[in-house]
């Protein structure tokens, strides 16, 4: 018998409801407060290499977010967001996937970015959009991107990033690769319609995407209770015909380990996964948020206890991998190097003026080179109410 | 050569497009098996494979998303958009997205190749969500570039020239005219350069400017001019971003008039902005006003869509008022 509807049927005889709430999904959990493995979880195979690279990467971000948002403050940047509790999420799920697997974020996936190898010159160059920045100094600080590393630049549009990583994943299996892309959102981000938009696309056509939900609790100052009446996001994937895990997101090892098994699956079946990792979101949403005015500094303190950083910590000490006193002398270092690093791009030059025209087609159409020769005749006429252009132009 | 209507030679186009480039995807509503309910896509599934020419769910952000990512990844998407009057829920996709991907990765990422399909305009007794025109809503978008053909030949030149730009194309196809329209084809690969503009007939006293379908509104109405002696120069624009500057004020410094012809409504139409550019550029040579024949500024009517269109009356009207001035 032919199905029409593409649904399952069997039949009742008197009306009953599902309940909204039927489904409910596990969290999964590997490394317990304490740094030790839960009895009965499997501790993921990872080498020492990998497990500081990962732990590295979480500090460094964490140092980076410190010393970035009192440089914000101090008004050197214009702008600041920061990963605050997120950090484990980011990481874990960046070391489980291929270099060449595409990222796609949203904004506060710096720690999977660093992971990739984005070094602290090129997050400093974006952050102060000067010459040197890749994205040539043309979007908000934290707006990352580098070809070089699969990290496509960031879009500050909500959501948006969810139906192209369906497109991205089909056409890496349409050209034969052996790749995912991962598909980085808030909780938030969630409720756009690029989200039921990409999902179901991946989900019909078959895209190798893992779609990544950071479930952080709040989208700037609306609480996930005034987002969405299911049971988080995770259940959403049932709906859309694809598997779905739900991690601890401050549990590195658990996301790692939830990671690797939906990459696996992912390329295996050229299926998307929907991964939603619980967190809380411990900074403010940016540096223009002040999260006093909705919520309590005691729901703060409590979510601070369970960092994500102290926690698989305390898992590298436990294994002999990591010497105290030598990491925090490491951090401290860092400290220094991120303040060197900082005092060196805030003195680079913005970029030329030619780059206010260049890339918004592959070559300038006649009427923006119009536009700009008339823009550099009236600068030299004023050179001084334009200090960043007038003494460079020809 | 071959004799083909519009639909006929889009899609002789993608054939052509997918044969000689296996990243060429088409995909849209009902574009697979049953080839779009315009036919356009007709029989590419059979000849390329379900991975290659696909149906997607309806969602129009979906399908500007999964264009823009494919797009981003290498591949050269067309993906039609069914109607343009649906065009709006992917408006954040394009505006957003597709028109600064190149842009904000300072050259990092792009989606050139990437081409949305979507027949637009009226004169199918559509009503005002079968038949708008709203090329002006996305030539107010820098890092687009905007393409409207007005018979067989033109749409497959333009449409291949699309598939093969570095950069993203919207390509507004003038439904009214797909099966209407027809003309002889050369079944060859050939491009028609996107950005310039074609004078199709040469005159000294008036230059009439239009695009797309209404360039046969415009054809008869210069005929009619032209048989009362005024002496018309005929433009088809063809793209409206970029436009084609040079073209048109090389003719209006010669006839010192001009008459544009659209049928999305006046008010925020293109017109308007080539109305601007021209006044500024000839103003010396300008013997009468610069005149807009459009749509009214109303929703496009159902019943009484005869009076709201420019059609060719209206503006034969407004070529003699034009040179009478």
């Amino acid at each position: 018998m032919t199905n029409p509807n593409n649904a399952t049927i069997s039949t009742i005889h008197l009306a009953e409801f599902t309940s909204g709430h039927a489904l409910q999904i596990p969290t999964l959990r590997v490394l317990a407060d304490d740094g030790t493995v839960f009895p009965g979880a499997k501790e993921p195979e990872l080498s020492k290499e990998t497990a500081l690279r990962m732990y590295q990467s979480m500090t460094f971000i964490r140092v980076l977010d410190e010393r970035m948002l009192a440089a914000q403050r101090q008004g050197r940047i214009s702008f600041y967001m920061q990963c605050l509790g997120e950090e484990a999420a980011t990481v874990g799920s960046a070391a489980a996937l291929h270099e060449e697997d595409m990222i796609m974020a949203q904004y506060r996936e710096q720690g999977a970015l660093r992971y990739r190898g984005f070094s602290l010159e090129q997050f400093m160059n974006q952050l102060f959009s000067n010459e040197k920045d890749l994205g040539k100094g043309r979007q908000m600080p934290v707006h990352y991107g580098s070809r070089d590393i699969h990290y496509m630049t960031i879009s500050s549009p909500l959501g948006t990033q969810i139906p192209q990583a369906a497109g991205y994943a089909y056409a890496q299996k349409l050209r034969g690769k052996a790749n995912v892309t991962i598909c980085y959102f808030g909780e938030g981000a969630a409720s756009e319609g690029d989200f039921h938009a990409g999902l179901n696309m991946a989900a019909v056509h078959k895209a190798p995407v893992l779609f990544f939900c950071r479930n952080n609790g709040y989208a700037i100052s609306t609480p996930a209770n005034e987002q969405f009446k299911g049971d988080g996001i995770a259940c959403r994937g049932v709906g859309y015909g694809m598997k779905a895990i739900r991690v601890d997101g401050a549990d590195i090892l658990a996301v790692y380990q939830a990671t690797l098994m939906a990459r696996d699956y992912a390329l295996a079946n050229n299926e998307p996964v929907l991964l939603e990792s619980i967190a809380y979101r411990l900074g403010a949403h940016s540096s223009s948020d002040d999260p006093s005015g909705y919520r309590s500094k005691e729901e703060e303190e409590l979510w601070r206890k369970n960092d994500p950083i102290a926690r698989f910590r305390l898992w590298l000490l436990n294994k002999g991998w990591l010497d105290d006193a030598a990491d925090k002398a490491q951090i401290e270092g860092l400290r220094q190097e991120i303040l060197d690093a900082l005092k060196v791009a805030e003195k680079i030059a913005k970029p030329g003026i030619e780059h206010l025209i260049s890339d918004v087609y592959a070559e300038p159409i006649p009427e923006l080179e119009r536009q700009l020769s008339e823009l550099k005749e009236h600068i030299r006429k004023y050179p001084e109410a334009y200090p960043i252009t007038a003494g460079r132009m020809l | 050569m071959a004799k083909m209507n519009m639909l006929q030679a889009i899609n002789n186009a993608l054939d052509l497009a997918m044969a000689k480039d296996d990243g060429v995807v088409c995909f849209g509503e009902d574009v697979g098996h049953f080839g779009g309910v315009f036919r356009a896509t007709s029989k590419l599934q059979e000849k390329y494979g379900k991975a290659r020419c696909f149906n997607t769910p309806l969602t129009e952000q979906g399908i500007a998303g999964f264009a823009n990512g494919m797009a981003a990844q290498g591949m050269k998407p067309v993906a039609e958009i069914q109607f343009a009057d649906y065009i709006f829920p992917a408006f954040d996709q394009i505006v957003n997205e597709t028109a600064k991907f190149r842009y904000r990765s300072g050259d990092q990422f792009n989606v050139g190749g990437l081409v949305f399909r979507t027949p637009y305009g009226g004169g199918i007794a559509g009503g005002h969500y079968h038949s708008q025109s709203p090329e002006a809503y996305f030539a107010h978008t820098p890092g687009l570039k905007i393409v409207v053909p007005r018979d067989p030949a033109q749409a497959k030149g333009l449409l291949l020239a699309s598939i093969s730009c570095p950069d993203p194309v919207i390509f507004f196809e003038p439904k009214k005219l797909y099966r209407a329209s027809v003309g002889e084809v050369s079944e060859e690969y050939y491009e028609i350069p996107i950005g310039k503009a074609e004078v199709m007939q040469t005159g000294t006293q008036v230059t009439v400017l239009a695009w797309g379908a209404q360039m046969e509104t415009v054809q008869k109405a210069v005929d009619m001019a032209q048989a009362e002696g005024i002496s018309c120069e005929l433009i088809d624009l063809r793209s409206i971003l970029p436009w084609d500057v040079e073209t048109v004020v090389t003719s209006v410094k010669k006839t010192g008039r001009l008459v544009i012809n659209h049928e999305a409504p006046l008010t925020g139409g293109f017109a308007g902005e080539i109305a601007a550019t021209i006044q500024k550029e000839c103003f010396l040579h300008l013997e009468s006003p610069i005149l807009r024949v459009c749509g009214l500024d109303i929703p496009y009517p159902l019943a009484l869509e005869k009076e709201y269109v420019p059609d060719h009356l209206k503006t034969f009207e407004a070529i003699k008022a034009s040179v009478n001035f």
